[in-house]
């Protein structure tokens, strides 16, 4: 015992150099992320000057970039349409409907496709979907082209904001779904239980106790999964044939174009203030993708906050 | 009168059964009348019996079972359909990647570039190559960063830092992949010149896609290990930076492997950082600090954006590509799924 106050200085000093570390890569972190910002806006900086003559932009960045934006956001927006009822459906089905040994299964097969790469459905939705959905625009257009959204000329390869939208509904389907499935795990199970004891059908029962306590948790689900929708680039750049049109038609083949798909297309091939614009345009999908991720943040700790209180 | 006491309050299974064949006998009869010059499909028979099916059975269930009931029957049928229609284009892209992919995937694919190859032939050895280069470099850097992060969150992290890291943490999740690859070019450009393309950039390019999916599964897992091994380490007078290195990461290490293993499967079938900063090449390049160099994703993107004179054999490339990331990333996913298993009873026996 008398060597005992030299036994634990050492360690100490062990102690400080370990700390000392972890704390290190903490700080790399924030530092990439200032790098990651300010590199970007150092780059994109001589593209935001009006008198900037840049080749693909001659009307200036704003008009560059603007309906970029709208396709981006037009073309997620699509995809949530369709994904965000789906997912709730399998991820109901996947906990309240499935038998629990199937149940399990199915869930690991849904984390399985959530790793799918883009480049994969970029070619499934050009090579197999495209053709096999391009009738039924047709259809659509014969029988419902009265309506605004199914006008205009059918694009004779199906390659179509529409079909983009799907192609991005299938892509944000598992995690979407798997998020669902697990807020609806979350529910109290004396909830459901007292429901069902009133003499509730299962429907009345999800009704009752599952959807209102799952309703925030669904929410950053889509919001998420709109994250992921706004920054899909390979599957968007693969499928769409775009013409930097602003326009609703869904069936045409003069589609808006998305921002990560024009980078994709026309970075390889750009120089000078092209890829100074190409890096200010990254710069505004950044924006976009952080605010529509925040929000979803927000709504958990909320509802996190909330969940506490009770 | 004892037809009034046996009268069904619910739907037999038997009387859903026949309900369910007459559906679709009546899709069947409808598509065989109606069909002109097309030929009839089974899994459109099926579905157009089961929107039938549906219209018999919603009516009878109602008027034999209440309205309440048959809303019940209604949101079932509309969540298995849910299911279903979600499984066609996900069964479908499975399928097809196989099918297709089978065509070329043979040893010429694995065992050589696309150097001086137009038309048939060819390979991806380079892509593969490089695939595997880029990967590694990339875990080499985040696994390291990531899992130092998130000991730093887990077992010193207090206060209005580790908020910050956390908060950076899940801003850095939503970068947009080609967010990445346009910091990773702005980054070298200005130290190598406004042309710059490299394997390494590739690298940093996914590492920053990586390191937050390292840090959010590791920080999960050493959360998992129980207070009291710490505890009873410390007790035992081991200074902390050892109880961290001896008792906490020892005993999530299954978990920290499994989540390490889903982070590389989640970056090695990214294409448009890849696009951006390595470029695309048809030889081989082993460098990763000179000059372009294919990987895998790309190869399949570029195989199927830029088709030659035989448009098919770029297309069957392109499909064996895809066939073989996704082998890869399945492989990644079981492997991740089977260490696991295997060390699930360090944590709790």
């Amino acid at each position: 015992m008398t060597s005992a106050p030299p036994a634990t200085r050492r360690p100490r000093r062990g102690d400080r150099i370990f700390r000392g570390i972890s704390i290190g890569a903490g700080v790399v972190i924030l530092s990439v992320l200032v790098l990651v910002a300010a590199f970007l806006v150092f780059k994109a900086i001589p593209a935001l000057d009006p008198s900037a003559q840049i080749e693909s932009t001659p009307d200036g960045f704003l008009a560059f970039v603007g309906p970029l934006v709208f396709g981006t956001l037009f073309s997620a927006t699509l995809a949530l349409i369709f994904a965000t009822p789906l997912s709730i459906g399998i991820g109901l089905f996947i906990s309240h409907y499935a038998p629990r040994r199937i149940a399990s299964v199915l869930g690991y097969v849904i984390d399985l496709l959530a790793a799918i790469p883009s480049v994969v459905f970029g070619l499934w939705g050009i090579q197999v979907f495209a053709p096999f959905i391009q009738p039924v625009y047709l259809w659509l257009h014969d029988n419902l082209g009265f309506l605004p959204i199914f006008e205009g000329e059918v694009s004779g390869t199906g390659r179509t904001i529409l079909t983009v939208g799907v192609v991005l509904a299938i892509m944000i389907l598992p995690i979407m779904s798997a998020l669902a499935r697990e807020v609806f795990l979350q529910t109290p199970r004396l909830h459901e239980e007292a429901a069902l004891a009133l003499g509730a059908t299962r429907w009345e029962m999800i009704q009752m106790a599952v959807l209102p306590f799952a309703r925030s948790g669904l929410l950053s689900a889509a919001m998420l999964g709109l994250g992921r929708a706004l920054g899909e680039t390979m599957a968007v750049a693969m499928v769409l044939s775009p013409a930097a049109a602003v326009s609703f038609k869904l069936l045409t083949s003069e589609n808006p174009s998305t921002i990560a798909s024009t980078i994709a297309l026309d970075f390889p091939e750009a120089s000078g203030l092209d890829v100074n614009a190409l890096i200010a345009a990254g710069l505004v999908l950044f924006a976009i993708t952080m605010v529509v991720n925040s929000f979803a943040r927000a709504i958990v700790t909320r509802q996190r906050i909330k969940m506490g209180e009770n | 009168m004892t037809t009034v006491l046996t009268r069904a309050t619910t739907l037999t299974r038997g009387t859903v059964i026949a309900l369910f064949i007459s559906g679709m006998a009546i899709s069947y009869f409808v598509a065989a009348i109606s069909r002109g010059d097309g030929e009839i499909v089974p899994l459109g028979i099926f579905a157009l019996g089961l929107v039938v099916f549906g219209m018999l059975v919603i009516p009878t269930s109602w008027v034999v079972e209440g309205r309440r009931k048959a809303i019940n029957r209604t949101m079932t049928g509309l969540v298995f359909s849910a299911f279903g229609f979600a499984l066609v284009p996900l069964v479908s892209l499975v399928w097809t990647v196989v099918t297709l992919g089978l065509a070329r995937f043979d040893g010429e694919f694995f065992g050589s570039s696309m150097r001086n190859v137009v038309g048939e032939g060819g390979g991806a050895l380079h892509a593969i190559i490089g695939t595997v280069e880029i990967t590694l470099i990339a875990a080499l850097i985040s696994i390291p960063i990531g899992l130092l992060t998130s000991v730093y969150l887990v077992e010193y992290g207090r206060g209005r830092f580790s908020k910050w890291v956390t908060t950076m943490v899940d801003v850095m999740t939503g970068i947009p992949s080609i967010v990445a690859g346009l910091f990773a070019f702005a980054l070298f450009s200005v130290f190598f010149g406004p042309g710059v393309r490299m394997g390494f950039a590739g690298a940093v390019a996914l590492s920053v896609l990586m390191i937050p999916v390292v840090v959010r599964s590791s920080e999960e897992m050493l959360r998992l290990v129980p207070n009291e091994l710490r505890e009873a380490s410390l007790a035992l007078g081991v200074p902390k930076w050892l109880t961290i290195l001896r008792v906490v990461i020892p005993t999530a290490i299954g978990g920290l492997v499994t989540g390490i293993m889903i982070a590389i499967a989640r970056v090695i079938g990214e294409t448009a950082p890849l696009l951006i900063v390595a470029g695309f090449t048809q030889s081989m390049n082993y460098n990763p600090f000179s000059e372009r160099m294919m990987t895998l994703p790309v190869f399949v993107y570029n195989s199927y954006s830029s088709q030659g004179t035989d448009a098919q054999a770029y297309i069957d490339r392109a499909w064996a590509g895809a066939l073989t990331l996704i082998v890869i990333v399945m492989v990644l996913n079981l492997g991740a799924r089977i260490v696991a298993r295997v060390f699930r009873p360090a944590g709790n026996h």
